[in-house]
């Protein structure tokens, strides 16, 4: 058995640029932004990293590939930049390889910054992205929305619910997160909306409408990170450590056997299972005080409490309809926002997740900030229902 | 030895455009052609061409129990093949699974194409050498003209040999003459013509009974011994005048389905013989004949043996299931006759790598998955690793075709952002009677046709249109195997 990551590297300091249609900032812009706010939060110099991974997934349209135009934008000290592209789950596998640098004993100091530019894009959504020469032969040109959506019709076949229920359900996912954002000065989207509203708006795939879906937005995020007694020696206390990161990808089951039954994530459902038990929680449900669940689409978050043990098994419309993952409810979900509100830049979400956690546990949160949090769970996902990357990360106050 | 057809079917598209929906929107500009608007004439969905019309003819033409190794030849007759350069017979050689060493060939050129390849084939199979000959047609004609009224899309296929002949080739006739009533230079898609009394006169009208006596006396046949009398036309009237001046009896001519299909071009003889074949009793004659460069002919006479073999699907039927559509700019957008905004998803590059084609050409035409002898699990694509939980065997996996097997739908959705001809854009994942799944996209649906756990069949159609260096690329789509409701155009519930 691994000994696994628990409490063996912290977050020495973490940024976050202003989430939003970033016309007056470049790529570049919003990584100095979020890098600035981390580095003076941690309270160090350049010259202390050792090494950085980069997230961004559309180098085309933001910074170019590699690890060089990190290096430049930020004028590193000609450390090792690393890019990590995994999809949507890209940040948080900058920030799995960051933590592992350092608990390995090869780094002291590592830095994970993702960012991504989608308004340069010109895209109302995310564009189509290329999939290698064989693939797009056979596959539909399918849109996230529309593969996404695929789990209501599955969701509703399995568990007998009908249309009309599932919608208000999954509206009142939506209802929720903007409430919470509406609080985030670094959110993009800041206006409460009503179940009425999403019930009425325009569809974008059946039977999402716009309201299920979450916004397109610029964005970057950062976090540092080190072993605890460097931390202590730089003078931090009250420190955040990761008790568990995981990550499943799809092999390919789902779309080959007929076993799958469309409705839930397989991954999901592998990686909580496997992040429960690196960081010791046998009661999620009570172990658990709030998450940052990858809510590119209202019923993908409905679903993911399911399978991340949060809701019973065909019972999450239920408890999402009964407030339970609202900000007075059991485990507030998406207290930030969530994607609904900040967006998605793709490259930056799973830091921005953590970033959320992190102020969180350390009091930090201003008007969002709950009562007693102690262990946070953040599910970042990459690709789509039935082939993709989900990562599970648990984080909480060190030593408890 | 009796060596004729020992098969045949047809396909007509499902939509129907309604004649009077395209007289009423020309009105303006071209009020004359009212007197055309009745009925409906058949139209190509967006991802229909004259490939895919082949396709799925032959593939009504060959139930399962036909042995496809036993051909060794592929006529394909068209006035509107996609490629100028690349076989379009190939393509079709591949998608049914026909073997590699087969003789497979284009024909274009006349109006008459595919009759006249009927002796090619009848040769072949007098060889011992079983054929196939499909004629499709999806042409294109210039808006608010006769011929957008008159013309249909369609296609045909009979298969030749000597083994349970359901009609005897008694004889065949060919009358060749450069008499231009109509062309198009190579590079032009849509056709001139000259005017209707003269090409009826002084060409069908002189030709057609030459062409006719010869093939009759070449088969000691009399004319009024003919019982179906077949020969396209879109001119009023002219088959009746042609069938008399041969001697042949008025009620052996033969319906045009100009009412509820319209002309189909290279592909209406065969396609009107295919009406004809599903209803004649043996014993019965039929003289099968078209117009164009010239005529050709051929005599038939159906055996006993007509009673056994029913089409996959029969025209009747598809006739009969018809979709009203009374869009005309939904008719001229398909035709590619209307440039529609298609938003910054529409541009797209969709550059297609022939090697990996190629490389992958079973799986991507013949649709063959991979089937994993050990755990029977089907795999689509094939891969070199099969996938059961816990035992993942390699190089265990044994061709498996899908084409012909039936799904049943898990999970669907239809959406509104991608740039497609036929929106919502439907798609889903499929699972396999069988085993199997694949996400595939959904054709000939519109909202409210498909549900989770409803029925699919597979159907051959474009998958993909490259317009930057005027490729197309093809794969199978899911079509719904019943419609819940009839519906209008629009896609409403009526």
């Amino acid at each position: 058995m691994p000994q696994g990551i628990k409490d063996k590297v912290a977050i020495l300091g973490m940024g976050c640029s202003k989430f939003g249609e970033r016309w007056d900032a470049s790529p570049e812009d919003l990584m100095v932004e979020a890098y600035n706010e981390a580095m003076q939060d941690a309270g160090i110099t350049p010259e202390q990293l050792d090494a950085t991974w980069f997230s961004t997934h559309m180098e085309d349209v933001g910074t170019g590939r590699g690890g060089i135009p990190m290096s430049i934008a930020l004028r590193l000290p000609n450390i090792g930049v690393t890019r990590v592209e995994n999809f949507c789950a890209g940040g948080s596998e900058a920030v799995r390889a960051a933590v592992y640098a350092v608990a390995s004993g090869a780094c002291d100091i590592a830095l994970a910054l993702g960012v991504e530019k989608l308004k340069d894009t010109g895209y109302g959504g995310l564009p189509v992205a290329t999939v290698g020469t064989y693939i797009p032969q056979w596959y539909p040109a399918a849109v996230a929305p529309a593969n996404f959506a695929q789990l209501a019709a599955a969701y509703r076949a399995k568990h007998g619910i009908d249309k009309a229920t599932l919608k208000e359900a999954i509206s009142q996912v939506s209802v929720k997160s903007h409430a919470n954002g509406a609080k985030n000065p670094k959110a993009h989207l800041r206006k409460e909306i009503t179940v009425d509203q999403c019930l009425r708006a325009p569809k974008i795939a059946e039977p999402l409408g716009l309201f299920d879906c979450c916004g397109v937005s610029d964005g970057a995020a950062a976090v540092i990170v080190t072993r605890p007694e460097i931390a202590r020696e730089l003078g931090k206390t009250d420190l955040v450590s990761f008790k568990a990161l995981q990550v499943a990808v799809s092999n390919g089951w789902e779309m080959s056997s007929s076993e799958w039954d469309g409705s839930y994530f397989h991954t999901a459902r592998i990686a909580s299972k496997k992040a429960y038990e690196e960081a010791g929680i046998s009661k999620p449900r009570e172990e658990i005080s709030m998450t940052e669940v990858h809510d590119c689409f209202s019923v993908t978050e409905m679903v993911t409490m399911e399978d991340l043990q949060l809701s019973d098994e065909g019972k999450s419309w239920r408890d999402v309809l009964d407030g339970k993952f609202n900000a007075d409810g059991a485990i507030p979900c998406q207290i930030d926002g969530g994607l609904k509100c900040f967006g998605h830049p793709v490259g930056a979400s799973g830091i921005r997740m953590l970033y959320e956690m992190y102020l969180q546990l350390q009091g930090r949160a201003d008007q969002r900030q709950l009562a007693d949090v102690r262990t946070g769970l953040i599910h970042n996902l990459g690709g789509q229902p039935n082939q993709n990357i989900c990562s599970v990360s648990i984080v909480g106050r060190l030593g408890e | 030895m009796t060596i004729g057809i020992t098969g045949f079917g047809a396909y007509v598209p499902r939509l129907r455009l309604n004649r009077s929906a395209v007289t009423e929107a020309n009105a303006w500009f071209a009020p004359g052609l009212k007197g055309k608007g009745k009925g409906q004439r058949s139209m190509t969905n967006w991802d229909e061409d004259a490939i895919t019309l082949a396709v799925a003819a032959a593939r009504n033409a060959l139930p399962a129990s036909v042995a496809r190794d036993q051909f060794a030849r592929l006529v394909l007759a068209s006035d509107s093949l996609p490629f100028a350069e690349r076989l379009n017979a190939g393509v079709v050689a591949a998608v049914l699974r026909l073997p590699e060493a087969i003789y497979a060939n284009d024909l274009c050129g006349a109006q008459s194409a595919a009759v006249s390849a009927v002796s090619q084939l009848v040769n072949a199979a007098k060889a011992g050498e079983a054929g196939l000959l499909v004629a499709a047609s999806n042409r294109r004609t210039r808006a608010a003209s006769p011929a957008e009224l008159d013309y249909g899309d369609g296609a045909a296929a009979l298969s030749f040999g000597s083994d349970k002949v359901l009609a005897e080739v008694l004889a065949t006739s060919a009358l060749t003459a450069d008499f231009v009533d109509r062309f198009r230079l190579q590079g032009e898609d849509i056709d001139y013509y000259w005017e209707e009394r003269w090409v009826r006169d002084e060409g069908i009208g002189v030709m057609g009974p030459k062409a006719v006596s010869q093939a009759l006396n070449d088969a000691c046949v009399s004319p009024d011994a003919i019982d179906h009398f077949i020969f396209p036309t879109v001119f009023r009237g002219a088959d009746a005048q042609l069938a008399k001046k041969c001697g042949i009896a008025a009620e052996a001519v033969a319906d045009n389905l100009a009412a509820t299909v319209g002309d189909t071009g290279s592909a209406h003889a065969l396609l009107m013989l295919c009406s004809v074949l599903e209803q004649a009793s043996p014993g019965q004659t039929i003289l099968l004949c078209q117009f164009g460069s010239g005529i050709s002919c051929a005599l038939l006479k159906v055996t006993e043996a007509i009673a056994d073999f029913k089409p996959v699907k029969s025209l009747a039927e598809q006739i009969a299931a018809g979709k009203e559509e009374n869009s005309y700019t939904r008719y001229l957008a398909y035709k590619g006759q209307l440039k529609l905004e298609r938003g910054m998803r529409g541009e797209q590059d969709k550059k297609t790598a022939l090697s990996t084609s190629w490389r992958h050409h079973d799986a991507l035409l013949g649709f063959v998955g991979g089937r994993c002898t050990v755990s029977g699990d089907v795999h689509f694509p094939p891969s070199r690793i099969s996938y059961t939980p816990g035992a993942p065997s390699q190089d265990t996996q044994e061709p498996y075709p899908l084409a012909d097997k039936k799904g049943r739908i898990l999970s669907w959705s239809a959406e509104y952002l991608s740039s497609y001809m036929a929106p919502p854009h439907q798609y889903g994942q499929v699972d396999f009677e069988g085993g199997g799944r694949l996400l595939m996209e959904f054709t000939d649906v519109s909202p409210g046709d498909i549900d989770s756990g409803g029925e699919v069949e597979m159907v051959f159609r474009v998958k993909d249109v490259d317009e930057l260096r005027g490729y197309k690329r093809y794969f199978w789509k899911a079509t719904p195997t019943s419609y819940p409701a009839s519906e209008n155009s629009n896609g409403e519930q009526v």
